[in-house]
């Protein structure tokens, strides 16, 4: 099973001193990444691909299935008028500015503050995946539940969680988010919905099948007729080879879950190319392989995410089932803070650099005038001061003491069982420091 | 890895003879008791209830119970039934009584359980409330842990315990750690249970047994019934229970029959339950074990001993105080349980026991476990993995001697 850390296996230099032959620049995958998009923000729908469910019975299952690509190029062929043509209002496009500022910044700090001594273990960074957790993650409303990996900083931020919050979580202080307890691969909070941060690879996708199921749940059998709460599920390549995928992908679409499954496929399992574990590396394709749809979007352009979110996450709010979207983005970092990042082509990562959503979304808003220069550096500013705060907050917060060792790990602590005396072993006030007793 | 399970298992409990006598459990003789202390209810393997003995047996030391308030008017006959409609009968209380609790597992709904528990659940609460799951152990207990983490109470029902093999990662890692690692945001009340156990000729992997495999997980418990009495007050005990259950179930135990109360009781998921009380010896057994421990103490109490048997029922945490107490009354002690010799719930009993009464033990504690090995098909060796009454009666004579 795929986890972290074996990070430190991959990172031995190979005697192979050939580039080409490990750059994903084959004929297999060419073909859709082809041209940097020459427009990227007008909401051009080169990259968005559908495949219907190509079975019969597939189709009378998936009836009601729009293919997402139809319904953008059907709402730019209604809009006339010359503003109308941007995807985003300004009040939007600066708080999708926002949030990818603040992912930016706080994992660079994140960076900072492991090199410097004040985080350890498994860090994974989010730099340059930006897009795809603003453009999904700004249009759930606070009852939505977001499932994530271990590259879970970003995603907790987006969904509202306070900086402070994750970054006292980092540094193992009793006012993180866990209580200290989780660290960087477990970030969850219960008043954002923030179901996790899992440290092993799939893991967290039927956490998520579950969650979309008790939306389905209180709908239909609890009778609360307005819930239409929807899960998103983001994973990365490497788990679209696994089985808890498969399983999951089978249930959403058979029982009609709302949930999205959005997979940042960021070409890298560590060192694991995509194109090398995978026969058929167009992922967005095993989705109408189980009756939903699934599309392909460019996830280095916030905007397109967004429209094809927007979609996705209307659908299962409808009702309507799941969708599998393939989001096709890249980590500027290594796969961890230990990972030295040797096996990347460089002109790989150089291509994806001119790609950085951050500055595409800045051109972009500074281009068509929904925000100027000014205004766009004062959001920079304001979040630098956020993380400044957040990490002093880390600083000065107190450490789990002794006392909180065995606090939470039973919800009915009766179930550390009956002592020798015959009290619980809850009701002696000392026992959460821990004993080694059976 | 579904396999055609209803003739095998069901019809074929308790069909032979040899391993106890399903005869000692009509217990119409209950009726004669007129007390009942909480929820340990003292059965003696001649049958006959002594109500003095009965009071000197309160172990309830903590409080916990309920719903007993009519216990001490058990004047009412109650209703007999075999041990899985005890189960579906807790089940099915628990749903009426709120309606987040649902199942799910692999041919629960429709097919109304391989062993019957659910029958008549799915018509009558619905296909979402009973979910048919498709054959994805790790996939459906996941599911029922996001689903629990967002307010619902699911029980997960492994068609056979071996199976719940394939949902470790899930119950290992979610299961038992989510509620530590979010720091105690999210709770997980899912009970995950199922039949395990040595059962007749299954084979080897349909014979396993999970509780050794399960029990170091931390933020679990793991609880084991064996009567339709404690089956289906550990049922309702685990599922209105905040922490994660696991409840072991045994293919061979379904059709015992038993006398239990109308009125509605619950059984203290931490406490162990004293089936005989005695002087000379200790014995621990849980699960099916219980049935040949009871079949060794006939011979025994001819033979002049007076052992005291326990089972245990809660398998992690132990109830170290109804063991201790019986460990300091008798100063030996006997193990006698169904799990592999290595690791198993048996090997960590000694260790507790060992730890914390070792000054009251006359002699070292004897665990008979089932041999180190995958359960073979032939019904000859397979009669010999498992322990069997003569070898408890022959351990029990030589630990006396001691």
């Amino acid at each position: 099973m795929a986890s972290s850390f074996s990070a430190a296996k991959i990172t031995q230099p190979l005697p192979l001193n050939t580039t080409t032959t490990r750059s994903p620049d084959n004929p297999l995958f060419s073909s859709f990444k082809s041209a940097p998009p020459a427009s990227s923000f007008l909401g051009s729908t080169h990259k968005l691909r559908i495949q219907r469910p190509t079975s019969a019975r597939a189709q009378t299952r998936s009836g009601t299935v729009v293919a997402v690509s139809d319904v953008v190029k059907e709402k730019k062929l209604k809009s006339n008028a010359p503003t109308s043509n941007l995807l985003i209002t300004k009040e939007e496009g600066l708080e999708v500015y926002e949030d990818m500022i603040l992912g930016r910044a706080f994992e660079d700090m994140c960076a900072q503050m492991y090199y410097r001594g004040k985080m350890f273990g498994f860090v994974h960074l989010y730099n340059g995946q930006e897009a795809v957790s603003s453009g999904f993650i700004k249009l759930l409303k606070k009852e939505d539940s977001v499932v994530s990996t271990y590259r879970d900083h970003v995603h907790a931020l987006s969904k509202g969680v306070p900086a402070r919050a994750v970054m006292s979580e980092l540094f193992g202080k009793a006012t993180g988010c866990c209580r200290g307890q989780g660290g960087s691969m477990h970030m969850f909070s219960k008043d954002h919905n923030v179901l996790g941060g899992f440290a092993f690879i799939g893991e967290g996708i039927p956490v998520a099948t579950g969650a979309a199921f008790t939306s389905k749940y209180k709908r239909e059998v609890l009778k609360e007729g307005d819930c239409d709460h929807v899960t998103l599920a983001f994973f990365g390549d490497g788990t679209c080879n696994n089985g808890q995928f498969f399983e999951c992908l089978n249930m959403a679409a058979l029982w009609k879950l709302p949930i999205v499954f959005v997979v940042e496929n960021n070409l890298w399992a560590i060192g694991m190319s995509h194109l090398r574990s995978t026969s058929d590396p167009q992922i967005w394709k095993k989705g109408p392989a189980f009756g939903m749809p699934g599309v392909h979007v460019d996830g280095m352009d916030v905007l397109k995410v967004r429209e094809v979110a927007k979609e996705a996450i209307g659908r299962a709010r409808r009702g309507e089932g799941p969708t599998l979207v393939e989001c096709e983005t890249y980590r500027f970092r290594g796969h961890s803070l230990a990972d030295p990042d040797e096996l990347r082509d460089p002109a790989e990562k150089a291509r994806y650099a001119t790609r950085d959503p951050i500055t595409s979304l800045k051109k972009y808003m500074i281009d068509s005038k929904l925000a100027s220069e000014a205004e766009l550096k004062a959001i920079e500013k304001k979040i630098d001061e956020v993380v400044e705060e957040a990490v002093e907050f880390a600083d000065e917060s107190p450490a789990p003491s002794r006392s909180q060792l065995l606090e939470n790990v039973f919800a009915d602590p009766k179930g550390f069982g009956i002592g020798p005396d015959g009290r619980y072993r809850c009701e002696d006030p000392k026992f959460t420091e821990g004993t080694a007793h059976v | 890895m579904a396999s055609i399970f209803q003739a095998v298992g069901a019809a074929r409990a308790l069909s032979s003879s040899n391993s106890f006598d399903s005869k000692k459990f009509y217990l119409t003789s209950r009726e004669s008791v007129s007390e009942r202390k909480g929820s340990i209810f003292v059965v003696r393997s001649d049958g006959r209830m002594n109500s003095g003995r009965v009071d000197k047996l309160v172990t309830n030391a903590v409080a916990t119970k309920a719903d007993s308030a009519a216990a001490s008017t058990a004047s009412k006959p109650g209703h007999e039934l075999l041990l899985f409609e005890a189960l579906r009968e807790g089940l099915e209380e628990e749903m009426d009584r709120d309606p987040r609790v649902c199942v799910m597992g692999e041919d629960v709904g429709h097919y109304g359980g391989s062993y019957k528990v659910t029958k008549g659940l799915a018509p009558k609460y619905g296909d979402l409330r009973v979910l048919d799951t498709p054959i994805a152990e790790n996939s459906f207990t996941g599911m029922a842990i996001g689903a629990a983490m967002t307010g619902l109470r699911p029980i997960v029902e492994g068609m056979n315990m071996g199976f719940l093999l394939l949902a470790f990662n899930q119950i290992s890692n979610n299961c038992g750690m989510l509620h530590y690692t979010s720091g105690g945001q999210f709770t997980i009340p899912v009970v995950i249970r199922g039949p395990g156990g040595v059962g007749r000729q299954l084979g080897a992997e349909h014979s396993q047994r999970l509780e050794s495999y399960f029990q170091s997980i931390p933020g679990i418990q793991m609880v084991a019934c064996s009567t339709p009495y404690n089956a289906k007050g550990l049922m309702k005990a685990a599922i209105r229970s905040e922490n994660p259950v696991i409840l072991f179930e045994h293919v061979l135990l379904y059709n015992l029959k038993e006398r239990i109360p109308d009125e509605e009781y619950i059984c203290n998921l931490e406490e162990a339950e004293m089936v005989r009380p005695g002087e000379h010896i200790t014995i621990l057994t849980y699960s099916r074990m219980r049935y040949h421990v009871m079949q060794a103490a006939k011979t025994l109490v001819n033979k002049g001993y007076d052992p005291e048997v326990i089972d245990i029922r809660s398998l992690k945490p132990f109830d170290l105080h109804t063991i201790g107490n019986s460990v300091k009354k008798t100063h030996r002690v006997l193990i006698v349980e169904e799990c592999m010799r290595t690791g198993g719930i048996g090997a960590s009993l000694t260790a507790a026991i060992s730890e914390n009464f070792h000054d009251y033990l006359d002699a070292p504690i004897v665990c008979l476990s089932s041999q180190d090995v995958p359960t073979p098909y032939a019904g000859t060796l397979e009669e010999f993995t498992i322990v069997q009454p003569a070898q408890i009666v022959t351990a029990v004579e030589q630990l006396c001697q001691q």
